[in-house]
């Protein structure tokens, strides 16, 4: 049974997704969103894991949407507001804490706090030059065009106007490890975690591997546009989701929840629609998927409609998380030892030493879950009371590491991963095990299945050297193109990759207005 | 008490590991005065053989040869002056539990090997060969030339740069993305793409942790397989082989043939600091006090050990010097040399196989190097080692008396600086011990064979050979130290910040091995600022 006509349909009302929508139905097209879910958001979704206790499903902080395209989407207007702006970070190990509020540090040495700060302000310039990637679609490898050419010596130009030390700088560092470049810089060790769970949280590989300063630049560079720093919506960064939701609507973008898709349509060498679980067909000329890569070709798609070399390239595409999510409901504001009471609202960070986060990392390479977790704290309900009954309190964690594929069933090593977080936190805030109502802790697997993305995993797939920019996530799907006429791709699988920047939507419906023009 | 020499050198070489000896020759031949200094009372570095017991010969720090540079080998006519490389034509890996895969020159055999563990990876192994031949091909070229400065708009490096480009882009988009990846991944990574089968994986793995601070999984790791693959022997790309009469003959090779060509080594002498005056290299001082002059100095020592301990710190930029305390030259390989009573057998390998004359691997897994590296990084010698052994007494006779062998052992992973503390004889022996017994898992006579063990830690090795924290390749293999960063970005063109004094030792480009492309580069370097034509 076919029905209605439109110009695009996307797939999955992730925050990218919506963005997308929003961008091509501000342009004139007729756009319809399908989402599996009872409501928006994919990774920043709101999820109430027990009576009365709110939280999203991954994001703790909105940090990395531009305030640009905040502005462009009216989500002010759309409903967002703010119940607490730049956020400071607070390390926190059993002996001491170290405070960062926008590269000012308290609690080290005044040798160290220089250097943080002219550490921040490097990174910072390395992250504005980086965030220009970010905002236009990556040029393609190997072609002659010389829209391409220009777009990568404009780049070239770009880094050597940083000035002839700093570029030497940034060729430099781009490729080490946030190890090395923290023991390099800084003494504290709380100070150097702090610099590694940036550079992690979220990504594939603990201090030591190379790489890791790249996953940090990308964070720098995404921070960079915006001036609210750490963020927390009122609702919670679901909020945003909320909001873009409403833009969308606004636009004239229909939205519709609880519609699984079962595949995408394909007649006469193009696509021609979605097919949804309840069988109906809908047509459209234009599928965009905000969907993870492996899904999007391997389930949606299906490899009969392509070439053997490109369904190994979709193989190959890494993406297995391995990063889980606590929340607690507690019943009242908990104790850390350490933490004066404004310290309690801002991101917390608990880990004692680089040393300690690597060794965290390690279980997670042999299907195990760490002994001693690393931790990203937030208790939104200090800044939100709304998100709780009154006066209890939300706990939410972002806790690494657990391998994806766990040796143990998935219940026990939920079992065993909430075990050892619990007694970490239990190191920095006594007595916080007794003041648990509810808890809820979703590791990888959990993840996959709650936001429907394959390998439960932030970005949708690694942020690595050989899956990022003109290669994200692989050739003949990177600039949001695919090989099938018609099918793009919009969520974090596609340049620049995740976090709460809606880039990929936007720069996917640029490209595919382009492409119409 | 100084004495100064009233004869003035064009060059003097500090240090007369290969590259050293390789630079040399390269401007003796151009008609330079040379004259190569060196500390120990041998020459050769890290590529040498010695008489350490009785009448066997250890090669005992490098001991293999393949990435020396076929030009280099014609050119400087190491043949005509005594090396003689032998190939082998297998190897293995054995397994704990007794499996092995064991490694053969002749591509049948090997498939067929390959097939008995997994039949899959037989064919992938063909594949995967001709990709990694593919990258090979198109980095061997960069190997001899001199990286550019892409920060520089002199028209060399816009050239060298726009070379580069146009090399990659012509590649096409696919195989460029191909060159990307393997630069980038990991080695479990890159290798899970092509096989199943664990041996299998583990055995390449293996050449991607050789000298490093990475682990299998660590991304970058897939470039230094490609690093150490990178050799050729008669053509055959990919190939090791022994130097007969140990990897001292490298050296010999290469004294004979700077000395044929008129210049000198001098042992014995260690250098206490580079001589600087008016901002310019004018020589050497030596620890007795003796100044030798010359109008060019180059230190083949690596960078940290040039710069720290040899120029005084008023010559150099501070920016310069603070680059150079944070290269990364972490040792992580130990080394046991040990004279045998006889040929130890090792019953999971069919007795006159071919691979026990090889490259004997002791490894089984990914997860077991993986495992092996985690210890390293907490400061401990590794309890289950990778090992990578070799008996080239079985075609060399020149190692060892008739009947007798001298056993060669690599270990990965063993660290600088224990975390409880300084290394002692009592824990030396103990990691010896450690090494030891995983040989002996697979060879129940070993031990009972054993005369005499010399064992090395990288402590050990930097005391007796000068390299810094024992790092076999004068500072790690990763991209904020390659290429335009290697050593240090704004330096990787073999000059220094003080006219006159140029470096040639791995600190360079391209990095280590026992390759010769850092003299030889920097030697075409030197005869360039000379004013001289390239060799």
């Amino acid at each position: 049974m076919t029905t209605h006509s439109w110009d695009a349909i996307v797939i999955g009302a992730g925050h990218n997704g919506l963005v997308c929508a929003q961008r091509l139905a501000a342009a004139g097209q007729r756009v319809l969103v399908v989402e599996a879910a009872d409501s928006v958001g994919g990774f920043a979704a709101p999820r109430e894991f027990a009576p009365g206790f709110k939280t999203t499903v991954a994001a703790q902080w909105v940090h990395q949407f531009s305030d640009g395209l905040a502005r462009e989407l009216e989500l002010e207007r759309h409903g967002l507001t703010w119940a607490k702006r730049n956020v400071a970070t607070t390390v926190v190990s059993p002996e001491r804490c170290v405070t960062d509020a926008s590269g000012a540090v308290t609690g080290v040495s005044t040798a160290d706090a220089s250097a943080w700060a002219s550490l921040s302000t490097r990174l910072a310039r390395f992250g504005k030059f980086m965030s220009a990637l970010h905002h236009t679609s990556p040029p393609r490898l190997g072609t002659t065009r010389f829209e391409d050419t220009w777009s990568l010596l404009k780049l070239g130009l770009r880094l050597r106007l940083l000035g002839r030390r700093e570029m030497r700088e940034f060729l430099r560092i781009a490729g080490m490890n946030v190890y090395d470049l923290a023991t390099d810089e800084i003494v504290d060790p709380l100070l150097q975690a702090l610099l590694a769970m940036d550079a992690t949280l979220g990504s594939n590989f603990g201090p030591r591997a190379p790489g890791t300063v790249l996953t940090l630049l990308s964070r720098r560079a995404n921070e960079s546009t915006t001036q609210g720093g750490y963020s927390l919506p009122v609702g919670g960064p679901a909020a945003l989701a909320a909001a873009l939701a409403k833009a969308a609507e606004a636009a004239g973008v229909t939205v519709r929840m609880g519609t699984p898709v079962a595949g995408i349509a394909v007649e006469n060498d193009r696509v021609a629609g979605v097919d949804l679980a309840n069988g109906e067909r809908l047509i459209a000329p234009r599928v965009v998927s905000s969907v993870d890569p492996r899904q999007t070709f391997l389930s949606l798609l299906g490899t009969q409609h392509l070439d053997t070399g490109f369904v190994r390239r979709v193989d190959h595409f890494r993406q297995r998380g391995i990063t889980a999510k606590l929340h607690l409901a507690l019943d009242g504001l908990p104790t850390f030892t350490h933490l004066n009471p404004e310290q309690l609202g801002h991101r917390l960070l608990v880990a004692s030493s680089l040393d300690q986060i690597e060794l965290a990392f390690n279980a997670s390479k042999y299907g195990e879950v760490s002994s001693r977790p690393v931790l990203e704290i937030s208790i939104p309900t200090i800044h939100d009371p709304s998100l709780a009954p009154t006066g209890r309190h939300v706990l939410t964690a972002v806790v690494n590491y657990c391998a994806y594929d766990t040796q143990s069933d998935l219940s026990s090593a939920r079992a065993d991963l909430l075990r050892n977080t619990l007694a970490v936190l239990e190191t920095v805030a006594p007595g916080v095990g007794r003041q648990i109502v509810a808890s809820e802790l979703l590791l990888p697997k959990d993840l996959e299945h709650v936001c429907r993305i394959s390998g439960g995993h932030w970005h949708h797939g690694d942020l690595a050297f050989d899956q990022y920019l003109m290669v994200r996530p692989f050739p003949g799907a990177a600039q949001y193109d695919s090989p099938l006429d018609g099918l793009h791709l919009c969520g974090a699988g596609s340049h620049p990759g995740g976090g709460l920047t809606g880039l990929p939507g936007r720069l996917a419906a640029e490209r595919i207005l382009r492409k119409r023009a | 008490m100084s004495n100064t020499s009233s004869k003035r050198h064009d060059v003097i070489v500090v240090g007369a590991g290969h590259n050293g000896l390789v630079a040399a020759c390269y401007l003796a031949r151009a008609g330079l005065d040379v004259l190569v200094v060196e500390r120990n009372d041998y020459i050769g570095g890290a590529a040498v053989s010695r008489r350490l017991y009785e009448d066997f010969t250890y090669s005992n720090c490098s001991y293999v040869c393949s990435l020396l540079r076929p030009e280099i080998m014609r050119t400087l006519e190491l043949p005509k002056h005594g090396l003689q490389i032998i190939p082998y034509d297998a190897g293995c890996t054995m397994m704990r539990g007794g499996g092995h895969l064991a490694l053969y020159d002749n591509h049948d055999a090997l498939r067929r090997e390959i097939a008995r563990h997994s039949p899959r990876d037989a064919e992938a192994y063909d594949r995967y060969s001709r990709d990694v031949m593919r990258q090979c091909k198109f980095i061997r070229p960069l190997l001899l030339r001199e990286p550019p400065d892409p920060t520089s708009f002199k028209p060399r490096d816009i050239s060298e740069l726009l070379y580069l480009g146009a090399r990659f882009n012509g590649m096409g988009e696919q195989r460029m993305y191909d060159t990307l990846r393997f630069w980038t991944m990991s080695a479990a990574d890159f290798l899970d793409e092509y096989f199943e089968s664990e041996i299998v994986k583990a055995h390449f793995a293996g050449s991607s942790i050789i000298g490093t601070a990475l682990g299998p999984r660590s991304p970058g790791s897939a470039y230094v397989l490609l690093h150490h693959y990178m050799g050729d022997i008669d053509e055959t790309v990919g190939a090791w082989g022994f130097a007969r009469g140990g990897m001292g003959s490298v050296t010999a090779a290469l004294t004979s043939s700077l000395r044929a060509s008129g210049g000198d080594v001098r042992v014995s002498a260690p250098v206490n600091h580079v001589l600087i005056q008016g901002g310019k290299a004018r020589g050497v001082v030596l620890e007795s006090g003796e100044e030798i002059h010359a109008k060019m100095v180059i230190s083949n020592m690596d960078v940290k050990r040039t710069f720290l301990n040899c120029v005084e710190p008023e010559h150099l930029p501070e920016d310069f010097l603070t680059a150079v305390r944070r290269f990364k030259i972490r040792g992580s390989s130990g080394k046991l040399n040990i004279a045998l009573d006889g040929l130890p057998s090792f019953p999971a390998i069919p007795a006159g196989c071919p691979a026990l004359r090889g490259d004997m691997h002791i490894t089984d897994t990914l997860e077991m190097m993986e495992r092996a590296y985690d210890d390293w990084k907490e400061g401990r010698w590794s309890r289950a080692p990778y090992i990578d052994m070799l008996i080239p007494s079985q075609i060399d006779p020149t190692m060892a008396a008739d009947g007798k062998h001298y056993m060669s052992v690599f270990v990965q992973y063993c660290p600088y600086e224990l975390a409880d503390g300084p290394w002692t004889d009592e824990k030396r022996t103990a990691f010896g011990a450690t090494v030891m017994d995983a040989i002996a898992e697979h060879s129940p006579d070993f031990k009972s064979l054993v005369r005499h063990a010399e064992i090395r830690t990288p402590w050990d090795i930097e005391r007796e050979v000068g390299l810094t924290e024992g790092n076999i390749f004068q500072g790690e293999l990763t991209m904020d130290q390659l290429l335009f960063n290697r050593p240090v970005p704004g330096y990787a063109q073999y000059r220094t910040p003080v006219k006159g004094l140029y470096l040639s030792g791995s600190s360079t480009h391209p990095g280590g091995g026992v390759m010769g492309a850092p003299g030889a580069n920097c030697a075409q370097r030197v005869l360039k600022d000379f004013g001289r034509s390239p060799a």
